[in-house]
């Protein structure tokens, strides 16, 4: 077994007894077409060994050990496996690994590199936009990109931007809600 | 000690046919060494079943922690040397916050602060038998176990600190982890007390003694316990896991529902190197380093299935009705009758017969079914997202031929549920593939298994009959339930002459629990009913229904949702608009919906503008984690009133993905208010169910109002409105 993965130490996703912070790949990973992939994650680079038909929601998750982002549905339909490439959110279960070149990518465990709260993450913790939490990082990165664009969302532009993120527990009114909180927080932080 | 006789305490919190399955031995697993070795020093308090103690008692035996560990735990919790209280309870988190609300249960009884308590959850290594995290009984029935437990902790430390202080007990007083003499001023913290002590007690699990007008800590609201980690992405459900070595999984799915593998020719993908292959029967799965090689892997099988002929959508109602079938106990038929049918009629002036039908729809937790299955030393270790750890262990102890305890099932807290993961498909595909690998293997579902491999919420077909007088008093009701379930099949009304059967059908799909069972297609037939028989008569739907409605908690709850919507002001200010109200019991709660919709017949196009819902569960533990889940369980309700609906064909579902099975999304959903009629004097029921029931009768009800159509089918509008 042929070990690699990172060339920078993860940070911060740690969590179960069990969960190995290195990622393996045996030598049957390496039929077909493949490469070293570098990718930008979280402002450290990663090399990774993999087809780059590969999805970047794989990788991330199986290879890199970013687990915040989730798989929902495969199909770029529920957001779940959202990150923001090049600050834009985007649907990493259908992207390629091999398309995202050396442009920046933004997972869920990068978005306060600080180790404090983002202002996204605080509101979702003070509205409880949150049931059972599988759409958050997905909810949460999305916003952060609609934020970006538009410092100042109404509640129907937060619908219109976030339609394609599916809370199955149901708390869209309290995510709005927390974006909404988000934003006068930011606005806070920038006067 | 009887599963059925558990439940009964809360009759109206009886699991349905779907949810109660023969259970495994109620062994409690760990012997007494064990468990010491497990708690380590300290304090320990474990809950006796009722039952269990009563027998004990009359046996002159009590039994305490230095004899025979009881066999009938129920829960227990642990102060360690350190001062930190763990609680060990097999009850699951599946985003409905009961590890919260547990949380807050303990922290109440105990005098401590929430931050200072750890839950382990659903490990049945761990934690004590528990028949599973469904039928909204976490709260009335875990929280006071573990509330005595807590409080007995409580007494346990007054008692140290008397003993410490060389003072008569009475007067000390336990504050906010510290124990107070009140005359002297001085303190002394848990933490200190309990240390280099080896305390046990059993105590009977019954009522909690702090009533609900003093709580300090229950019925304010509570953060979501470990919320932090799910916003930075830090928490790892069942398939965010890795152990060491780990290599991952993928099954062979034949076209169709029972088919028998004919032929399997793997040659291409054993030639993969680092690829296992397993067959087992009709079960074909793949093992490899990577999930991209698992895949590859799987791609390059050939197989041959074979199936037969099997029902269509088309005919589903049909079949129902002709297939009915006899089953024993829950699963059986049930006969509801009061009064005479013949007496009823007779005194009726007007009749009204309905025929109302219920698609299956598919919970579609976020998370699919995901597992990480690993053996050791003949031992299976699996960790997967399931409301039935023991359930689950039972079934993998049964597949492999192992005894119980040899199966350890750990269930981290879970990306959604909703009754749909009462079963271990995943765990029992992981574990064979890690068997046959040599090697820990996680599956994780993809979503298009999800929708076709798990279970759904039953179809069915009502038939209602109501006769009432001209002054609105009903006098006969006729209700049969084919297939959808039992569950609130009962009137809530006041009706002297009723015959109510629940008639069990074979189904073309497999079929479980969701989230608050039949009663939400109960509710919406009887609720539609109730409003085309006000309609006959004349009334208005909200007036009628009080008029035939003694129960005081029901109709408050009617009038406060009425109150708050404006009800009684209500009028149409635009073409389309309409207005309705259902409402009901279930599993001790009380629910009321009004809602608002804008119709348009013309496009088809429906709307719900505004929903209102009032619930009495008794008296509330967390307001602000209520408030969620009856504005959740509104807006999962929207997608079975409107829209959700499972097609299927010989055998296969032809619409298990989310781009051709439509979720509720920001934009299907309405401004809720949600009102809390809080009633401290009544034990506190489970939440997260039966605020789903009044959603869909209110909407039918208000797109009859605004369309004058009767809709009587779930979902109504699945392809915009046919009226």
């Amino acid at each position: 077994m042929k070990s690699f993965g990172s060339v920078v130490p993860l940070r911060g996703t740690g969590g179960f007894p069990h969960s190995s912070r290195r990622s393996r790949a045996s030598p049957s990973d390496r039929c077909g077409m493949t490469r070293v992939i570098e990718l930008q994650v979280n402002g450290s680079t990663y090399r990774v060994d993999v087809d780059a038909e590969t999805s970047l929601l794989s990788v991330l998750r199986d290879h890199l050990d970013l687990t915040g982002a989730k798989y929902g549905c495969g199909e770029g339909q529920c957001g779940a496996c959202t990150v923001l490439i090049g600050g834009l959110p985007r649907r990493s279960c259908i992207t390629r690994v091999g398309v995202v070149g050396d442009k920046p990518i933004t997972t869920i465990e990068g978005l306060s590199p600080g180790g404090g709260l983002h202002p996204l993450q605080r509101a979702f913790l003070d509205a409880d936009a949150l049931q059972c939490g599988y759409c958050t990082s997905g909810m949460i990165l999305t916003a952060a990109a609609l934020l970006e664009t538009t410092p100042h969302p109404t509640e129907r532009e937060i619908a219109h931007f976030m339609e394609g993120n599916i809370c199955r527990c149901g708390t869209y009114l309290r995510i709005i809600a927390a974006i909404r909180q988000a934003a006068k927080m930011l606005k806070e932080a920038r006067s | 000690m009887n599963t059925g006789a558990r439940v009964s305490v809360f009759p109206q919190a009886e699991p349905e046919r779907y949810e109660l399955t023969s259970s495994p031995t109620h062994r409690f697993q760990p012997d007494r060494r064990e468990f010491l070795k497990l708690a380590g020093g300290g304090i320990v308090v474990a809950c006796v079943l009722k039952e269990v103690w009563a027998a004990q008692e009359s046996g002159g035996s009590r039994r305490g922690f230095s004899e025979a560990l009881p066999q009938e735990v129920s829960a227990w919790l642990h102060i360690g040397e350190d001062g930190v209280v763990t609680v060990y309870t097999g009850k699951v988190e599946v985003g409905q916050n009961t590890r919260t609300a547990l949380t807050q249960a303990v922290a109440e009884e105990l005098r401590a602060s929430p931050d200072s308590i750890h839950m382990v959850m659903g490990d049945t290594d761990l934690t004590p038998f528990d028949m599973g995290t469904f039928g909204s009984r976490s709260t009335p029935v875990m929280s006071p176990q573990l509330r005595r437990a807590a409080c007995a902790a409580r007494e346990m430390l007054i008692d140290l600190a008397a003993d410490k202080w060389k003072i008569k007990r009475a007067g000390l007083v336990a504050i906010d982890g510290k124990i107070t003499d009140p005359l002297t001023r001085r303190t002394v913290a848990y933490a200190e007390l309990v240390k280099g002590q080896k305390l046990a007690k059993a105590i009977p699990a019954e009522d909690p003694l702090t009533p609900a007008s003093e709580w300090k800590v229950m019925g304010k609201p509570q953060p979501k316990v470990d919320g932090r980690d799910f916003v930075t992405g830090r928490h790892r459900y069942a398939s965010d896991l890795k152990v060491p070595g780990m290599l991952y999984g993928k099954v062979l799915r034949p076209n169709a529902f029972g088919a028998m593998l004919v032929s399997l020719d793997a040659r291409e993908a054993k030639a993969m190197p680092g690829v296992t292959i397993v067959q087992d029967g009709d079960f074909v799965g793949v093992a490899a380093a990577t999930p991209e090689a698992a895949t590859r892997a799987l791609a390059a099988l050939r197989a041959e299935w074979k199936s037969s002929a099997q029902p269509s959508g088309r005919e589903l109602f049909d079949d129902l009705k002709k297939n009915t079938v006899e089953g024993e106990g829950w699963e059986g038929r049930s006969d509801h009758d009061v009064g005479s049918m013949d007496k009823g009629r007779a005194e009726a002036k007007h009749q009204l017969q309905a025929t109302y039908t219920v698609a299956y729809i598919a919970h579609a937790p976020l998370e699919p079914r995901a597992a990480v299955a690993e053996w050791k030393d003949g031992k299976l270790a699996v960790w997967t997202g399931t409301q039935r750890p023991f359930g689950v262990r039972s079934e993998l102890a049964q597949v492999f031929r192992l005894p119980e305890d040899q199966v350890r099932v750990q269930v981290p807290d879970t990306g959604g549920a909703y009754g749909g993961k009462h079963t271990g498909e995943a765990a029992v595909e992981a574990a064979r593939l890690s068997r046959a690998a040599g090697r820990p293997v996680k599956l994780q579902w993809t979503r298009e298994e999800e929708f076709t491999w798990a279970y759904f919420r039953p179809a069915g077909v009502i038939d209602v009959a109501g006769w009432l007088r001209d002054d609105g008093a009903v006098t006969a009701w006729e209700f049969h339930n084919y297939n959808s379930g039992a569950s609130a099949i009962a009137t809530p009304y006041d009706i002297p002459n009723q015959h109510i059967q629940f008639h069990p059908a074979r189904s073309p799909l497999r079929q479980g629990s969701y989230r608050a069972l039949a009663a939400t297609a109960n509710h919406f037939a009887r609720e539609s009913h109730m409003d085309d028989l006000a309609h006959l008569v004349k009334m208005d739907p909200l007036e009628f229904r009080l008029k035939n409605l003694k129960d005081a908690r029901l109709r408050a709850v009617f009038e406060a949702a009425a109150q708050k919507f404006g009800w009684a002001a209500r009028s149409k200010s635009s073409k389309g608009q309409g207005f309705g109200i259902a409402g009901g019991i279930e599993k001790g709660g009380y629910v009321a919906t009004c809602a608002e919709v804008s119709a348009d017949a013309g496009t088809g196009s429906v709307r719900i503008v505004h929903a209102v819902t009032a619930f009495d569960c008794g008296a509330v533990v967390n307001p602000e984690q209520l408030r969620n889940q009856i504005e959740g369980a509104n807006v999962m309700g929207i997608g079975g009133a409107l829209f959700e609906a499972i097609e299927f064909e010989n055998g296969s579902i032809l619409n298990g993905r989310f781009s051709r099975y439509r979720l509720p999304r920001f934009s299907d959903v309405p401004s809720i208010e949600v009102m809390l009629v809080d009633r401290k004097d009544q034990v506190s029921a489970g939440a997260g169910e039966t605020p789903i029931v009044g959603l869909a009768p209110a909407v039918g009800n208000a797109i009859f109002d605004a369309t004058g159509v009767r809709l009587r089918s779930l979902p109504m509008a699945p392809k915009g409105l046919k009226v």
